[in-house]
């Protein structure tokens, strides 16, 4: 019972403090972007003011099955950040992440909008590219820990206590590999980008106006908030080094982003097969051999 | 004032709509974009989708042919939107009033809510307009949400 009402505390806190977490990171984002191209840049709260202001705006809805969609794109990811902070199943979570996505592809397939099509086919792609690399990171993680769960890690009483990445620095890599197409960044920013530039009209959130773009970067700081914290599992002993190497990571996406010109799908899909995959699966055959 | 007015006041999103522009006031318009104007230090970002924007910077006369895309482009905005008139052709016509085929400024289309003039206006001239612009866009939501109230009732 008291474990119950401790993990009840933990989630409230996480799905209050997540958004709030991530908001400040993509102002932070925004402001070092402008920064290195040589701007003033927005304030820190920026992000915040863009939010408020989309819910205000009048609701314009495509079609009925649409605001759905996003809802769905929404609850899933908040429900693996509530995985996540409760330790659960690290297989489940990526799954559960796959399905918020899904939803996004759904809510944008669901218009006859050419421009939103163009931009699920192509976040369809990126996601068959970045899958699998998240997959074998788990069953990296798996075959270290001998154990699914994220608890795993931070219990020190089951025998491990060393840092994941003494144990798999290759995977971490393919992981930072697709965590510039999962942050939506360039140069693999194609189904859509997340500054406010023009592609494709907006690619995938073409037809979102409003409450429901104000809810589908609300996710996007969930997302964040998620992706940096299994970056820091790889370091989960201290948590505040984990923390710290997180906030690098994003460093330099951040980096990359502003150096790097767009890439077409086919060679993103080839790079990341080659790169991620390659990478994480040798980091696989290692362990195996060492055993 | 609630926390949604006050953020609307710091992010308005631009779509920029070029008429028959001679191109002289786009890239005035776009100049605001680059470090040395740099709007978005007010939260102002050039988008591409009209349903995304909230201020519609329309540069050029309207002709015949573009005043079906331009009433397109700004009924796809949601409200609250405003209508922002950039250089003198957009604002009367300019030296294209006369022309057989053009219809004068965007007013005659579209509730405009600013006029910059100047041929072509400068950056500060046109961040100013969009400041402006804001506000109306202000006075337009509460007068929405009185409308909406008052149905209600």
């Amino acid at each position: 019972m008291n474990d119950m009402v401790r993990n009840l505390i933990i989630l409230v806190i996480t799905i209050l403090a997540a958004p709030v977490i991530g908001g400040l990171l993509s102002g932070i984002d925004r402001k070092i972007t402008a920064r290195m191209q040589n701007r003033y840049g927005p304030p820190v709260l920026q992000p915040f003011y863009d939010f408020f202001k989309l819910l205000g705006k009048e609701r314009i809805t495509v079609n009925q099955t649409q605001m759905m969609y996003v809802i769905g794109h929404l609850c899933f990811a908040v429900a693996a950040l509530g995985m996540f902070v409760l330790k659960q199943d690290l297989l489940m979570l990526i799954f559960i992440l796959a399905f918020s996505n899904i939803s996004l592809i759904m809510g944008a397939m669901s218009v006859r909008s050419p421009y939103s099509k163009i931009g699920a086919q192509r976040e369809i792609i990126q996601m068959m590219a970045y899958e699998p690399v998240l997959l074998f990171m788990v069953v990296g993680i798996y075959l270290t820990t001998g154990s699914f769960m994220i608890e795993r890690l931070f219990s020190s009483a089951l025998g491990y206590g060393k840092p994941l990445l003494y144990s798999l620095p290759l995977v971490f890599f393919a992981f930072i590999y697709v965590l510039t197409i999962k942050l939506r960044k360039s140069p693999f920013d194609f189904s859509t980008s997340h500054h406010g530039h023009q592609e494709l009209i907006k690619g995938l959130t073409t037809e979102f106006s409003g409450p429901q773009l104000a809810l589908i970067e609300l996710t996007h700081w969930y997302e964040l908030v998620l992706l940096l914290g299994l970056i820091s599992l790889f370091f989960a002993k201290p948590l505040w080094v984990g923390i710290l190497i997180a906030l690098g990571c994003y460093f330099l996406e951040l980096v990359i982003d502003n150096i790097s010109a767009r890439v077409t799908w086919k060679w993103m899909l080839k790079a990341t097969w080659l790169i991620g995959i390659g990478a994480s699966m040798a980091n696989i055959i290692w362990l195996y051999m060492k055993k | 004032m609630g926390i949604i007015s006050k953020a609307r006041k710091k992010s308005p999103w631009i779509i920029h709509y070029d008429c028959t522009s001679c191109n002289g006031c786009d890239i005035e318009t776009l100049a605001c974009l680059t470090p040395l104007y740099d709007v978005e230090r007010f939260g102002i970002i050039n988008v591409g989708n009209p349903k995304h924007a909230d201020i519609l910077v329309v540069t050029g006369s309207v002709n015949k042919r573009n005043v079906r895309v331009l009433k397109n482009i700004y009924s796809q905005m949601p409200e609250p939107k405003a209508v922002v008139a950039v250089g003198a052709c957009a604002c009367t016509g300019g030296i294209f009033k006369e022309c057989y085929n053009v219809l004068g400024g965007v007013e005659n289309v579209l509730p405009v809510d600013v006029f910059v003039p100047g041929c072509c206006p400068r950056p500060e001239a046109i961040i100013d307009g969009i400041v402006l612009a804001m506000e109306k866009m202000q006075e337009k939501a509460g007068l929405l949400k009185k409308a909406a109230n008052d149905t209600k009732d």
